[in-house]
C-alpha cells in the first residue's frame, strides 16, 4: 500500500515539475537547457504514471468493503456546519481516468519533446502541460466536489494559457479568451449546483452524498425537484467544460493552441471531464429522469449538429475539433440513457484514437512545415508513412469499424439508447446518423491529406517524416486504438464486458434505480452491430468515391447546394449569431452604460467631486495665510477671546 | 494699614495686557513689537503675583521667575532676529517681511 496511502505523491510529482521548469526556465533563461526541460517535465509525468501503475496495483487488492479508499490530509475550509477537507479518494473509476491522464498525458509529453523543439518558451510550454496533469488529476482524485472545483477551474486556466501559447498572435490570444469566457458561463452553473448539494445534503463530500441518497432511500424524482435543479446546475458546468451545444464555441477556436495541446487537453482529457462528473454523480442523476434526458437530447442533438459542420471543414484541425465536439456528444448521450460504463468506455477509446488523430495530425503539420489546409495537401501517403498508418488506424478506430476499439464503445452507446433501461429511438436514430457522417468526413480528411495528387509546391515544402520522439507515441497509441476496444467486448464477441464489471461498484445506486428491461437478445445485438458497421463502410464509400474517384464531384456539389453549404462550411453561423445577440449588446451597455454613464459618471463623479470640494474650501482657506505678522497676531487675538468667551460659557453653566 | 484688593491688581494686568495687544497689532516697526510683548507677558506676571499674594501660595511666584527665564531668551532670539531684519531689509517695518504666504 505504498502509494495507495500517499496518493499525493500522484498530484505532487508534475506540480513539482511545473514549479522547476517555470521557476529555473524563467530565472535562468537560455542557460536551463531543453535537455533538462525535457528531463524534468517528461521524467515528473513519467514517474507519476509509475505511481498510478503501483496505486493500480494495489487498488486492486484492496477489498470491495474499503472502496473507495479515501484520503482526508487536512481541513481546508470550515465555516459553521460547513466543512470542505482537502481529500482524495481512488474507486474503479478514478483508476480508469488515473490511467488515461497520465498514461495519454505522459505519450504527448513525449511527442512534444519533437513537436515543440524549435518553439521559443519551451520551458513555459512543459511547465503549462506538466500543470495541466495536477490539475487534472486533482479533478479526478479530488474527494469532495470542492477539491474537484480546484481540479475544474484549474485545467481551464491552463487551457486558457496553452491555446494562448503564442500570445502574440492575436487570434491565439482571442482564442484563449474565448475558451476561458464560454466555459465560465457553464462554470456558474457548477458553483450553484454545488451550493446546492451543501443546502440539500450537508456535505460536499462524494461519500457523504451518496450514503446519504442510500440511506434515506431518496425515491426517484419524476416531476421537478431538487435533485432535477442539482444535476441540471452541475451538467451546466460540464456542458461549458466539454463544450456541448450551446457552449460549443470556444473548443474549435482553442485549435489555435500547438497541436499537442489539442490532443491532451482538448481531446483525451479536459474536455472529457464533464462526462467524468455526469457519470461521477449518477446517483443523483439517476434519481432524475428528466435531468437524464436533458442529458441525452443534449448529447444526441450535439453528436449530430457537430459532424455536420465536421463535414465542409478544410482545416485539418478543425475537422477533429468538430469531431471531439461530436464523440464527447456521444458520451454525454451514454450517461444520458444510463449506459455509464459505456459513456466512460467511449472516454477511455476516445482518449486513445482522437489523442492518436490529433497527434498524426500534428506530425502531418510537421511535416508540411506549418500548413493546416487539407486542400494544400494531398499525397502524403507515401512520404509519411508511419504517419499516415497510424492515422489511418485512428480514422477506422473513430469511424466505427471492427475490431478497432471505437467499434466497441460506439456500438455500446447505441445499442444502449435503442435497447437500454432510458431508450430514446429518436436519439439513436441522431446517433447512427452521426456515426456515418463521422466515418464520411475522418475519410475525407484521410484521402485529402494522403491520396490524390500533391496540391502543394513541392519545390518548396519538402515533406519529411517526424521524429522517433513524435512516431513513437503515435506507435503506441495506435496499439491502444486497436485493442483498446477489447477491454469490454460483450459477451456477443466473446467477451465478458470486463470493463463494465470492472466499473459496476461506481454505478451500483444507478443500476438499482434503472427502470427494469429484460436482456435483449444476443442476435438483436448482432443487428445492430451490422447496422453500425454498415453506416461506418457507407461513409467510408462515400468519402472514397467522392474524394478519391472524382475528385471534381465535391466542388460541383457544393456550388450546387449553394446556400445549404454555406451555412454550413461557416459553422451554421453560430459565431456570428452569438456576437450579434451576445457579445454586441454586452460590448455596448458596457461601454456606454456601465462605462460612461456608471463609472466615470457615478464613481469617478464621487470621488472627484469630494476631492474638488475639499480642493475649493482650501482655495479659500488658504487666504487666510497672508504673510503680515500682525494679520495673524489678530488671528491669534480673535481666537483667544473666542476661546476666552466658551470658557467663560461653559464655566457659567457649570454653576 | 488697609490691604489693596486684589481686583485692582487684576484690572491694572488687565489694562497693560490689553495696552501691549493694541501695541502689538498696530505698531509696524519690530522693536515696538517687541517692547509690546515684554508688556503683555509682565501683565501677566502682576496678575500671578496679585493671585500668589491673595492665595498665600507659591505657585504663581513660581511660575513668574519661568516667564521672566522665557522672556530673556526670547529677548536674546528675538534681537537676533530683529538683527538679521536689518540687514536684510534695511528696514524695521514688519509689513515688509511677508515672503511666507500661500
Amino acid at each position: 500500500m505504498l502509494i495507495l496511502d500517499q496518493l499525493w505523491i500522484i498530484l505532487a510529482l508534475p506540480l513539482l515539475g511545473s514549479a522547476i521548469n517555470g521557476i529555473f526556465g524563467l530565472w535562468l533563461g537560455s542557460r536551463w537547457s531543453n535537455s533538462t526541460v525535457n528531463t524534468v517535465g517528461v521524467g515528473s509525468v513519467g514517474l507519476s504514471f509509475l505511481c498510478v501503475l503501483e496505486a493500480v496495483r494495489e487498488f486492486l487488492q484492496v477489498p470491495a468493503d474499503q472502496i473507495p479508499v479515501f484520503h482526508d490530509y487536512f481541513t481546508w475550509m470550515i465555516a459553521g456546519p460547513f466543512r470542505a477537507g482537502f481529500a482524495l479518494q481512488v474507486d474503479q473509476l478514478s483508476v480508469v481516468m488515473l490511467l488515461i491522464v497520465t498514461g495519454v498525458g505522459l505519450l504527448v509529453h513525449i511527442f512534444s519533446v519533437g513537436y515543440m523543439a524549435h518553439e521559443g518558451g519551451y520551458y513555459r510550454f512543459f511547465s503549462y502541460l506538466n500543470l495541466f496533469v495536477f490539475f487534472m488529476l486533482t479533478l479526478v482524485l479530488g474527494a469532495n466536489l470542492l477539491v474537484t472545483f480546484v481540479g475544474w477551474e484549474g485545467v481551464g486556466l491552463c487551457s486558457y494559457l496553452l491555446i494562448g501559447f503564442w500570445f502574440l498572435k492575436k487570434s491565439a490570444a482571442d482564442a484563449g479568451k474565448k475558451a476561458f469566457i464560454t466555459t465560465r458561463i457553464g462554470d456558474m452553473g457548477f458553483m450553484v449546483g454545488i451550493l446546492l448539494v451543501f443546502a440539500t445534503f450537508n456535505t460536499v463530500d462524494y461519500r457523504g452524498i451518496f450514503s446519504t441518497l442510500a440511506q434515506r432511500n431518496v425515491p426517484v424524482e419524476t416531476h421537478l425537484g431538487v435533485i432535477t435543479a442539482i444535476c441540471l446546475l452541475l451538467f451546466a458546468g460540464a456542458i461549458g467544460k466539454s463544450a456541448q451545444l450551446p457552449l460549443y464555441v470556444w473548443l474549435p477556436d482553442a485549435m489555435e493552441g500547438p497541436t499537442p495541446v489539442s490532443a491532451l487537453i482538448h481531446a483525451a482529457t479536459m474536455v472529457t471531464a464533464g462526462v467524468y462528473m455526469v457519470a461521477r454523480m449518477n446517483p443523483l442523476y439517476a434519481r432524475s429522469p428528466i435531468a437524464m434526458l436533458v442529458v441525452a437530447i443534449i448529447g444526441g442533438v450535439t453528436a449530430f449538429y457537430a459532424a455536420t459542420i465536421g463535414i465542409a471543414q478544410t482545416d485539418i484541425k478543425k475537422v477533429l475539433a468538430y469531431s471531439t465536439v461530436s464523440q464527447l456528444g456521444y458520451m454525454f448521450l451514454a450517461c444520458g440513457v444510463g449506459a455509464y460504463s459505456a459513456g466512460i468506455f467511449h472516454l477511455m477509446t476516445h482518449a486513445f484514437f482522437k489523442g492518436l488523430l490529433f497527434l498524426a495530425s500534428g506530425s502531418v503539420i510537421h511535416a508540411m512545415g506549418g500548413e493546416q489546409d487539407m486542400l494544400k495537401m494531398g499525397g502524403l501517403r507515401k512520404k509519411i508513412p508511419v504517419t499516415f498508418w497510424t492515422m489511418l488506424i485512428g480514422t477506422i478506430a473513430i469511424a466505427g469499424i471492427p475490431p478497432f476499439a471505437g467499434f466497441f464503445s460506439k456500438d455500446q452507446i447505441l445499442f444502449a439508447a435503442w435497447a437500454g433501461p432510458y431508450a430514446n429511438k429518436p436519439l439513436y436514430l441522431l446517433g447512427i446518423c452521426a456515426a456515418a457522417i463521422t466515418s464520411f468526413y475522418m475519410f475525407r480528411l484521410i484521402f485529402l491529406t494522403f491520396f490524390g495528387e500533391p496540391r502543394y509546391d513541392e519545390h518548396h515544402v519538402h515533406v519529411h517524416e517526424s521524429p522517433w520522439s513524435m512516431l513513437g507515441p503515435l506507435c503506441i497509441l495506435a496499439l491502444l486504438s486497436t485493442v483498446g476496444g477489447w477491454f469490454a467486448a460483450p459477451t456477443l464477441w466473446g467477451g465478458e464486458d470486463a470493463f463494465g464489471k470492472f466499473l459496476s461498484p461506481v454505478f451500483a445506486q444507478a443500476a438499482a434505480l434503472a427502470p427494469v428491461t429484460e436482456e435483449a437478445s444476443h442476435s438483436l445485438e448482432l443487428q445492430f452491430s451490422a447496422i453500425a458497421v454498415a453506416v461506418g463502410l457507407i461513409g467510408l464509400l462515400v468519402a472514397w468515391w467522392l474524394y478519391v474517384k472524382n475528385p471534381d464531384l465535391p466542388a460541383r456539389i457544393a456550388k450546387s447546394l449553394g446556400g445549404l453549404y454555406t451555412l454550413v462550411y461557416n459553422k451554421y453561423f453560430v459565431d456570428e449569431i452569438y456576437g450579434a445577440l451576445i457579445v454586441t449588446p454586452l460590448l455596448w451597455i458596457s461601454t456606454n452604460v456601465l462605462w460612461h454613464v456608471v463609472d466615470e459618471g457615478m464613481i469617478d463623479g464621487a470621488v472627484n467631486g469630494a476631492a474638488d470640494v475639499a480642493q475649493a474650501a482650501g482655495g479659500e482657506a488658504r487666504k487666510l495665510q497672508s504673510g503680515y505678522t500682525r494679520s495673524y497676531a489678530t488671528w491669534v487675538i480673535i481666537g483667544a477671546v473666542g476661546f476666552s468667551a466658551v470658557l467663560y460659557g461653559l464655566l457659567r453653566m457649570k454653576q | 494699614m488697609s490691604v489693596v484688593p486684589v481686583s485692582y491688581y487684576l484690572a491694572l494686568s488687565a489694562f497693560l495686557f490689553g495696552l501691549g495687544v493694541i501695541a502689538f497689532v498696530f505698531k509696524r516697526n519690530i522693536i515696538t513689537i517687541f517692547m509690546a510683548i515684554e508688556l503683555m507677558l509682565n501683565a501677566v506676571n502682576l496678575a500671578f503675583v496679585a493671585f500668589a499674594r491673595a492665595h498665600s501660595q507659591l505657585d504663581g511666584l513660581v511660575f513668574v521667575f519661568f516667564v521672566i527665564v522665557v522672556a530673556a531668551a526670547e529677548a536674546a532670539v528675538g534681537l537676533a532676529i530683529v538683527l538679521a531684519l536689518a540687514h536684510t531689509r534695511q528696514s524695521l517695518n514688519v509689513d515688509r517681511v511677508n515672503l511666507l504666504k500661500f
